[in-house]
């Protein structure tokens, strides 16, 4: 096999079995430094199961998740987190009852232990930090807001803010633009363009013109297993991708259009 | 003084010192000796209560065990007293003297090793602060660590506090049994028993805990606090912002134990003795209630609803003993579907804006006053 350390990411083997069922099944893939590689099939295909594998989520049945050449399969989330992996959820998934400043705080990477949060002092850097990335994420205006009351791009933003903050090297990113406006989307497309730049992005996404915008590569997955790799004009044009995926959605849009 | 302001809002010091002059003043200006010892004895169970604010209310973590940390702090401060109250005089017509009557009681012959130490009030008082912080220590790691939470953790602090009571029971001839440890007289050669020394630990006791609550403000104030309530809140999130989520939890759970163990041994050293009936389950059930009363989100509402919900008890006891034990139930029932956020949760519903309003008055009406007439007064 190629050498790992090449790779930013290099996933082989990769299976996980829910009691039999197996939602990644024998699945590798291999991310470069600077990529953006986005994943896309049908629903229930294993795309968010990947993602949970890799935080340390899920745990696999087998194979093995390499990170800048440390195997991930056995490291504890946080400290996941600490070897520069940051990753958003499908549901927006914030803090409801602090603001977005303390959201973002929060989010800093420092002060982690239990003595260093008590600790913790709110000097200029973290101030600077927070509102350098509420301003990248719009919401410069909303920072001492619960962020239980923004709306649901809103929460999006926030929780995008909250990985920014964090400077992972890997940003892994679970339908950015799922169940925004027209408005935000576009607006949340220019943010993950500028956000995207001196790092690795592994993006789950739907929205065909979003993919063909960021994409350097696309890998599809279907029942578990990768069905195809490569530019996106080269999976748009396998036929097998045609039949369980873009087919599907084609028709189902214009469905939803009708 | 910027930094302490950003610590400290101007209401809760407001709050805090209403609570201080409540306690350090007023109460022992209008209670009778009797009474004032008892609200001592109420407040011994404000620092459970202020653990559990901490614990539950921004943790999430429900303990139905504080009890067990609660005996253990009364415990470890009963053995000192109890071993200076067996000196040889005073144990002279015993089979073996020297050692606590209940020992000599159950045919014990020498005194066990681990109360050795308890000789030294130095080792004393630290084995207050240690031993519960140890054992919630363990008892944090082997369940965070697991990530037991939420209903098996309540469950599982629950049949610590029953084994505990059972062991304690058991072990008559070194715990004394049922009857507790009872019989304690003095501290250094100082008479604990006198209407004097009692006015003084209660004096102590509210020190402590205004101490132990400056504590809890600090923490709930720093980054810790927020994380707690983070966690509460979402544990995923924080856990993949970051964080061992369990070090965090066992912290805290520990924090919560060394306060109830500061209740426990003010209690004994107050009331005079300590005993099984305050480790187990119903003790600990009632500590929770304690601080829904209050209101789990409220540090001071933990102190205020030690102090009602004893009072409550104290007379409804006094008519009705077999009584009490339904009408808790049925405040926590109210409490907890009705006012999740108990006391503290109404006054700032209900009373804090009307006072906010008539404050605003009152100062629209101070502004209004011309200049000239002020300075005359
Ligand atoms: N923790 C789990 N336990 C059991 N089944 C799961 C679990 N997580 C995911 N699955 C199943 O795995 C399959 C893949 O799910 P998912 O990764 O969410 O798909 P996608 O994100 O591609 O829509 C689904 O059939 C889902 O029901
Ligand atoms: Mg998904």
């Amino acid at each position: 096999m190629s050498n790992a350390q090449d790779f930013i990411l290099a996933v082989e083997g990769l299976t996980v079995s829910f009691d039999g069922f197996k939602a990644v099944d024998d699945l590798s893939f291999y991310v470069d430094p600077q990529e953006i590689r986005v994943i896309i099939g049908p629903n229930g295909a294993g795309k968010t199961t990947v993602l949970d594998l890799i935080c340390g989520k899920t745990r696999a049945t087998e194979g093995s998740i390499k990170f800048r050449g440390r195997e991930l399969t056995r490291m504890s989330e946080h400290a996941i987190v600490h070897a520069g992996v940051g990753r958003k959820f499908q549901n927006p998934s914030v803090f409801e009852d602090l603001t977005v400043f303390e959201n973002l705080e929060i989010s800093y990477p420092r002060g982690r232990s239990v003595f260093g949060a008590l600790l913790f002092r709110r000097d200029k850097a973290v101030l600077d930090a927070v509102h350098e990335t509420a301003a990248t994420v719009f919401l410069s205006d909303h920072l001492d807001q619960p962020a239980g009351l923004l709306s649901h791009g809103q929460k999006q933003w926030l929780e995008i803010g909250m990985l920014l903050i964090q400077d992972p090297e890997l940003l892994m990113l679970d339908e950015p633009v799922a169940g925004m406006s027209v408005a935000e989307r576009r607006q949340t497309a220019e943010l993950l363009r500028t956000i995207t730049r001196q790092r690795s992005v592994i993006v789950i996404e739907h929205d065909m013109q979003f993919v063909e915008d960021i994409a350097h590569r696309v890998t599809v997955m279907h029942q578990g297993r990768m069905l195809a790799e490569g530019s996106l004009e080269h999976v748009k044009n396998d036929p097998r991708v045609v039949e369980v995926y873009l087919g599907h959605r084609e028709s189902r849009e214009e469905a939803a259009h009708a | 003084m910027t930094a302490l302001r950003n610590l400290f809002s101007g209401r809760e010091v407001l709050y805090f010192l209403l609570l201080a002059v409540l306690l350090v003043v007023v109460l022992p200006l209008a209670l009778d000796a009797f009474r004032l010892n008892l609200t001592g004895k109420y407040l011994t169970f404000a620092f459970v209560a202020l653990g559990l604010v901490l614990c539950w209310g921004y943790g999430g973590v429900l303990s139905l065990g504080q009890g067990v940390f609660f005996g253990l702090g009364g415990y470890c401060m009963a053995m000192f007293l109890k071993l200076e109250a067996s000196d040889m005089a005073s144990t002279a017509r015993q089979t073996t003297p020297g050692i606590p009557d209940f020992m000599d009681w159950n045919q014990v012959t020498e005194l066990p090793w681990f109360w050795e130490p308890f000789h030294s009030l130095t080792f004393t008082l630290l084995a207050v602060l240690v031993v519960p912080a140890v054992f919630a220590f363990v008892i944090g790691f082997a369940m965070f660590k697991r990530r037991v939470g939420g209903v098996y953790f309540a469950i599982i602090t629950q049949a610590i506090a029953t084994i505990l009571t059972i062991l304690i029971i058991g072990q008559q001839g070194y715990t004394g049994g049922a009857n507790g440890m009872t019989d304690l007289r003095t501290l250094l050669g100082w008479d604990i028993r006198t209407d004097d020394a009692k006015q003084i630990l209660y004096f102590l006791c509210v020190f402590l805990l205004l101490l132990c609550l400056v504590l809890a403000h600090l923490i709930l104030r720093s980054k810790f606090g927020r994380i707690l309530v983070a966690m509460r809140d979402r544990e995923d999130r924080v856990r993949f912002s970051g964080y061992d989520v369990s070090g965090f939890k066992i912290f805290v759970f520990c924090l919560a134990g060394v306060f109830s163990a500061i209740g426990g041994a003010m209690f004994t050293l107050q009331v005079g003795f300590m005993s099984p009936s305050f480790v187990g389950i119903v003790p600990s059930i009632e500590m929770v209630i304690f601080c829904a009363v209050g209101g789990r989100l409220s540090l001071l509402g933990a102190v205020y609803g030690a102090l009602i919900v004893n009072l409550a008890k104290t007379s409804f006891s006094e008519s009705f003993p077999e009584l009490w034990l339904y009408a808790m139930g049925a405040l926590f029932i109210a409490v907890v579907l009705a006012f999740p956020n108990g006391l503290a949760g109404l006054y700032s519903r209900y009373l804090e804006p009307l006072l906010d309003r008539g404050w605003a008055n009152v100062r629209s009406r101070a502004v209004a006053v011309p200049p000239a007439q002020e300075k005359t007064s």
